[in-house]
Order: structure tokens, then C-alpha cells, then sequence
């Protein structure tokens, strides 16, 4: 069971990357709009390019 | 100010819900000149523009018209306030730490409960504390912070008792670990806290929303004026002005100051201070008030009251009284809390002391039960009853067009059962409509709307609509000139023709809003005006007399008109000519009468009888004044979703108080376990996610 004393700091530090990535999201607004995302992706107009301003 | 090199503009757009509206704004907005770039928001409903220095929000609500949208200009100073929503990131991040760490202290827990011995228990218990201890620190935050605002004023609400659970479970655990222990409540408190905190984000996230919709919709007052000196115009500041000081008024502007009129001619539209529909003539010593429009011909007025002393700001006073004056509701969650708190509190201090006289004097024992009793009430449930259903309650009024400002709103509007409604601006959309097109000729309709062409007076206006509509091409008229304050004038054929005022024609003034043609020296007619009924308010008030409300009708108009509007829509009950203080008072008689009083208006002069009712709607065209005073602000032109709200609210307040029915029904089984010393860790758990699935199930039965 010594195998634990790794795993826990693994999974924490795992865990940790994902808050981090998560607050990294948030700064870059992109929980802003989330209904509006969510409803973009269906609009195939910028299919062929990225929008131009962004 | 230094002048932006390029402008912002942001508009409120009610009516967009799907990809293609996206699509169709920006593409749209993109072709328009001027504009360097469009986004828009879909959860908030609205649309920021990049633009040149030179664009107005005024072309871009035009332009959005033209493809169907309605769209409102949202006020860019207070603009910086929401758009980096502090305190909805704020809660997220808390409610992120606090996700994180619940999951990994449960992972753990599954461990223990799992039948983890000796090292290894307290191992993970520890491992738990590591992590549950700075998360709690950090994201039960705001639960503290507000208990402690309320206890410091000697107040009980939800917070009280789950700040006590949250802390009481994370020190006595704390201390059960240093004792090598074998419960650990550290997994409860974070799911606690993480719960807690999502009622707490969805709650603010709808509020915010409505919030920042009804404050932001850019200010009727005029910030700005001209000022004459001698021979040049200068615009400045209101501020700046001073009781004397000459300022002038183009036709179409609004009034910044009280004064009276030095020089020019015109009407003046009156229509949101008092509910009066017709425009009234202004010559030289007429008598102006912030806030009228000037129609006709510019005006110079010297200023009689600028700032705090306008007729504007005495109105804003009364609102600040009405609102003093209105008995503070308490919300179904603060009558919860009341009930609850003590009760729980009493609860575990007699197990406490209980336990200490049963085992005769194990402080760690009885201390353990006392925790267990107090986290497994399931503050939990409660904390969300109430934001669960207010928050699929406002989302479904958001997508009907309505915004709730308030947080008890939604309960207040289920109580009511008298409606009043202002009549101008409000049940109408204090639009002129011509109702006597078949009365005349051919001819003289030609006439009519060569002359009606040449003017922007709103009668003016609505003829010249409703004749272009019917087909009907203007007559040749020459000498084409507009009389400021009294109508148009020429020469059709060599014969003089006027259409203007009743006694600039020599005409009789009826009863109803008109204006008078009159072709050489024939004696003059009347073409009679009815204000267009806004849309869907016949449906509202049908669909608010089927439901059982008393409906009054207190407008500041003529009785005339308000008689008509009243048979119209079948009210039994009217008033006219009521001035603002009697729109007040009579709200305030009602509810002293006992009735529960919903007031929808939209002028000033409605502000204060907004403040003083139960509960109140304002329209979003309404001033700016009104939409402050009023708890729920309706965002587009139809009516018809009012009627819904009440089913809406009625149906919530229903939710929320089942949910306190579920809660107390997890408690009558949970707390006889505790109390015996019965309950593990486990069960808190499990009671805790039940009672708090149980309740957000119920309340998306809304939606």
C-alpha cells in the first residue's frame, strides 16, 4: 500500500492542473456567453476561415 | 471627458434566442458603415459594436430595425461595471476550489467508509484535512462574510446556520483526526459549501443579468444643453447651468431645466411627466418642465430651476419617501431561516447535553452527536430551495421577455390581486392612430398629406402614415410652410389650405385629440386621433380579469380618453387627470384596504406609485426613473407575457415551499438517527445529496 504516498500527490497535482486550466478559462471570458458558444458552433459561416476581428 | 478615439456602442437585444439571429445581427451590423466590428452576447441579450468615432447608437438601432430586431441603447458608462462581472467570476472561482476539493476529500472518504484501518484512515484523513481546510477558508467566504453581517445586526438568516454547520463539522473533525478518530465530516462541509455556492452562483448570474439589462438602457434625461451667450451657442453640462442662464431647445429635444419660454414657438409633449397624450401649445411665458419634448419650432428658455430644484428631481424625492415609507417584505427564505435556525440550534445544544449526562461527561462524544445533528438538517436543501426555483422561474420570464431585478419579486408578484395600470406610454404606446380616414375625400387626403409631410408633430406623423399606407399620393401644394405651435400652411391651386390647431383654423375643439384641416374658406374638419394600443395589452388585462384580479385604470390624461380606453379594454374601474401624488396615494389607500397591488406604468409620474405598490412592472421605453423604482422591467414592445408572469411567480412560490416540505420531511427521519448517535459520516453524505437532488429536481419542473 505504500504505492498511495505517489499516487495521492499524482492525482492531487493532476486534479490542481485541471483548476488551474479551469481558472485560466474564466480569466480569458470564456464563460462570458456560454449560451451564445453553444449556439455558434451550429452556424457554419466562419467554416472555411476564423472571423477576422478574433 | 476626452472624446474616444473610436466608439463603443452596446445595445439590449430582447428578441434574439438562436444561431441564426446571431448571424443575422453581425453580418448585418458588419455591412453597415462605420462599423469595424459586432459581437453578441446571446446569454445576455445584447450586442457590442466597434465603430467609427462619428456613429450614433441611434443608426445602429435603426439599421437593426430594418432587419426585424428591436433593439435598446445600453448606457456605456455603467457599462464597465458588468462587463467584467467581478463578483459572478468571483463566485465561480469559489465554487471551482470548492468542486475540486469536495471531489478529492470524497474520493478519500469512499476509502474510509470503504473500511480503511488504523495508518491508512488516518492517512487519508489527514491527506482530507490538507486539502478541506484552505478550501473552506477560501470558499465559504461569502457564507461567513453574510452570517456575520447579520448577527452584527442581530438578525438570523440561512447563512447563520450554515456558516455554524460548515465551521462546527471542519473543527470538530479537525479535532477527531488529531485524536486518531474514526469520523471525519470534512467530505459534508465541502459538499455543503459546493452546493451552497452553485444555488448561490445561479442565483446571481439571473439577477445579474436583469440587473445590468434595466440600468444600463441608456438615460432620457438629457445630459447636455445649449447655452446662449449673447450671440454664440455653447453646449455644456446641466450641472453647469444657472438659474437665468438662456438656453435653447431644438424641435425634438428634451427639456434639461424648469424655465419659461423667452422666445419661439412650438407644442410640447407632455406625455411622460403626466400622462397627457395631446401636445400642448408653448409660446412666449409658457411654463416648461425638464423632461418635455419640444415638437415643433426651437424654443429659447431662461432657466427658472437647473439640477437638484427641477420639477424632475422634486419627482425623484417622492419616489426616495414612497420608498421609506414601503413596509419591508420578508422573504420566504428569511421566514424559513427564522424558523429554522433556532430550532436546529436548540436541537443539537439538547444532544449535547443530553449526550454529556447519558455517557456522564464525554465532552468528545456528545460534541461529535451535536455535529452530526447539525449537518445532517440538511441546511443544504434549504440554502437551495429558495435560488433553485427563483432561477429556472426568472430564466423562464427571461425568455418571455421579462427581467426580474428583485429577489423576492418573484414571491411578491404571486400574492397579488389588484392590477393598476397607467394608461400613456403603458397600455398604449402613446402613439397617435387616425381613426376617421373614411370621413374624407380623395382630394382632401392628398391635400392632407402634402401638408402632414412637411412636419414631424407626432399627429403630423401618424397622418401622413396611415394616408401613405392607404395609397394615397400627396397633392402639388406650393408655399409649403410650417407655423410653429399652430400647424402647416400653402397653396393648392391658388386657394390658401391649413392643417393645424383647432382655433389657428377657427375650428371648435372637440372632445378627442385632433387636428383640422381646413381647404380655402370652407369651414374645417377634423381628423380625430386614438392612441395605438400597445401590443398584447388586450390579451394581458383579459387574460388578468380571467385570473380573478381587481383592475384599476389611473391615468393622467383627459377623462375622455381615459373613459374610452377603459370601455375598451373593459376596465370598471378609472381614473383621469390623477397627478402623480394621487397615483401614489391611491396605491397606498389599496394596500391599506388590504389588497396586494401590482402597478405597471411608465412615466414619471408613476414613479412613485411603483415605489409604494407591493409589486410593479414598467415597460423597457419607460424613463429611467420608473425602471429603478419598479421590480420587474418587461423588454419588449408585447404585453401579452405579464399575464404569464403571475401563473409563473404563482407556480414558484408553490416550488419553493415544497421544497421546505421535502427538506423538513429529510430532517424528521434524519434527525431522530443523529440524535440517537446513530449517524456516520455516510449518511450525512447521502442525506446531504439526496435532499439537495430532490429540491433542484423539483424546481426544474419549472422550466
Amino acid at each position: 500500500m505504500a504505492v498511495i504516498v505517489y499516487l495521492i500527490p499524482i492525482s492531487l497535482f493532476l486534479g490542481g492542473m485541471g483548476l488551474l486550466a479551469f481558472f485560466w478559462a474564466l480569466k480569458s471570458k470564456q464563460y462570458d456567453d456560454p449560451e451564445g458558444d453553444a449556439q455558434r458552433i451550429l452556424s457554419d459561416e466562419w467554416d472555411d476561415k476564423p472571423r477576422p476581428d478574433e | 471627458m476626452s472624446e474616444p478615439v473610436e466608439a463603443r456602442i452596446m445595445l439590449s437585444l430582447p428578441q434574439i434566442h438562436c444561431a441564426a439571429c446571431i448571424s443575422a445581427v453581425e453580418r448585418e451590423l458588419a455591412r453597415t458603415a462605420g462599423v469595424k466590428s459586432a459581437r453578441v452576447n446571446l446569454t445576455l441579450k445584447r450586442v457590442s459594436i466597434e465603430a467609427e468615432p462619428d456613429t450614433t447608437a441611434e443608426d445602429m438601432v435603426r439599421v437593426l430595425a430594418g432587419i426585424g430586431y428591436e433593439a435598446h441603447e445600453l448606457d456605456a458608462g455603467t457599462l464597465r461595471a458588468t462587463e467584467t462581472d467581478k463578483r459572478g467570476r468571483d463566485l465561480l472561482m469559489r465554487l471551482a476550489v470548492a468542486g475540486f476539493a469536495a471531489m478529492n476529500v470524497m474520493m478519500l472518504s469512499v476509502a474510509v467508509w470503504a473500511g480503511a484501518q488504523e495508518t491508512t484512515r488516518e492517512l487519508f484523513h489527514w491527506v482530507s484535512a490538507a486539502i478541506a481546510l484552505p478550501a473552506i477558508a477560501f470558499s465559504a467566504q461569502p457564507f461567513f462574510r453574510s452570517a456575520w453581517a447579520m448577527l452584527k445586526v442581530r438578525h438570523l438568516n440561512m447563512d447563520v446556520p450554515i456558516s455554524l454547520a460548515i465551521l462546527l463539522a471542519s473543527a470538530m473533525s479537525f479535532y477527531e483526526i488529531t485524536q486518531g478518530g474514526e469520523h471525519a465530516y470534512f467530505d459534508a462541509a465541502l459538499s455543503l459549501t459546493f452546493f451552497l455556492l452553485a444555488g448561490r452562483y445561479l442565483d446571481h448570474r439571473t439577477r445579474a443579468i436583469a440587473r445590468s439589462a434595466a440600468e444600463e438602457l441608456a438615460a432620457l434625461e438629457v445630459p447636455r444643453a445649449e447655452r446662449i451667450i449673447g450671440e454664440t451657442v455653447e453646449t455644456i453640462a446641466i450641472a453647469e447651468l444657472a438659474v437665468g442662464d438662456l438656453v435653447r431647445v431644438k424641435p425634438g429635444g428634451r427639456m434639461p431645466v424648469d424655465g419659461v419660454v423667452t422666445d419661439g414657438q412650438s407644442e410640447l409633449d407632455r406625455s411622460l411627466l403626466t400622462g397627457e397624450t395631446v401636445p400642448v401649445f408653448a409660446g412666449l411665458d409658457t411654463v416648461v418642465s425638464a423632461g418635455e419634448v419640444n415638437l415643433t419650432g426651437p424654443l429659447t428658455i431662461r432657466v427658472t430651476a437647473a439640477g437638484e430644484d427641477t420639477s424632475l428631481h422634486r419627482m425623484a424625492d417622492l419616489v426616495a419617501m414612497a420608498e421609506s415609507s414601503k413596509n419591508r417584505y420578508t422573504s420566504l427564505a428569511d421566514k424559513a431561516a427564522g424558523i429554522y435556525a433556532p430550532g436546529v440550534h436548540l436541537l443539537a445544544l439538547l444532544a449535547f447535553i443530553g449526550w454529556l449526562f447519558v455517557s456522564g461527561g464525554d465532552i468528545r462524544l456528545s460534541l461529535n452527536i451535536a455535529v452530526a445533528v447539525l449537518i445532517i438538517t440538511c441546511p443544504c436543501a434549504l440554502g437551495l430551495a429558495v435560488p433553485a426555483v427563483t432561477t429556472a422561474a426568472s430564466g423562464r420570464l427571461f425568455r418571455k421577455g421579462m427581467l426580474i431585478k428583485d429577489s423576492t419579486a418573484l414571491e411578491r408578484l404571486a400574492e397579488v390581486d389588484t392590477v393598476v395600470f397607467d394608461k400613456t406610454g403603458t397600455l398604449t404606446q402613446g402613439q397617435p392612430e387616425l381613426t376617421n380616414m373614411g370621413d374624407f375625400t380623395r382630394t382632401d387626403l392628398e391635400i392632407a398629406l402634402a401638408l402632414a409631410e412637411a412636419s414631424a408633430h407626432p399627429l403630423a406623423v401618424s397622418l401622413a402614415h396611415a394616408t401613405t399606407t392607404a395609397g394615397t399620393k400627396p397633392a402639388k401644394i406650393s408655399d409649403l410652410r410650417e407655423m410653429p405651435g399652430y400647424g402647416i400652411q400653402g397653396l393648392w391651386k391658388s386657394k390658401p389650405v391649413r392643417l393645424g390647431r383647432a382655433t389657428w383654423v377657427g375650428a371648435k375643439a372637440g372632445a378627442q385629440t385632433a387636428t383640422y384641416l381646413q381647404i380655402g374658406n370652407a369651414a374645417p374638419r377634423a381628423f380625430t386621433f386614438n392612441d395605438r394600443l400597445r401590443e398584447g395589452a388586450p390579451e394581458a388585462v383579459a387574460a388578468l380579469k380571467a385570473q380573478g384580479m381587481s383592475l384599476v385604470l389611473i391615468s393622467g390624461d383627459g377623462p375622455a380618453a381615459v373613459q374610452d380606453m377603459a370601455n375598451r379594454l373593459g376596465f370598471d374601474d378609472w381614473t383621469a387627470e390623477a397627478l402623480p401624488q394621487e397615483k401614489a396615494a391611491r396605491v397606498k389607500a389599496l394596500s391599506e384596504e388590504g389588497a396586494k397591488v401590482l402597478m405597471v406604468g411608465d412615466g414619471l409620474n408613476d414613479t412613485a406609485a411603483l415605489a409604494a405598490a407591493h409589486v410593479s412592472i414598467s415597460p423597457a421605453t419607460a424613463l429611467d426613473a420608473a425602471r429603478v423604482a419598479s421590480d420587474i422591467v418587461l423588454l419588449g414592445h408585447d404585453m401579452s407575457p405579464m399575464a404569464d408572469a403571475t401563473i409563473i411567480a404563482r407556480k414558484a412560490t408553490k416550488r419553493i415551499l415544497e421544497n421546505f416540505g421535502v427538506a423538513a420531511g429529510y430532517n424528521m427521519i434524519a434527525v431522530p438517527i443523529a440524535l440517537l448517535g446513530f449517524a456516520t459520516p455516510l449518511m450525512a453524505a447521502l442525506a446531504m445529496s439526496a435532499s439537495s437532488i430532490t429540491v433542484s429536481l423539483n424546481a426544474l419542473r419549472l422550466r
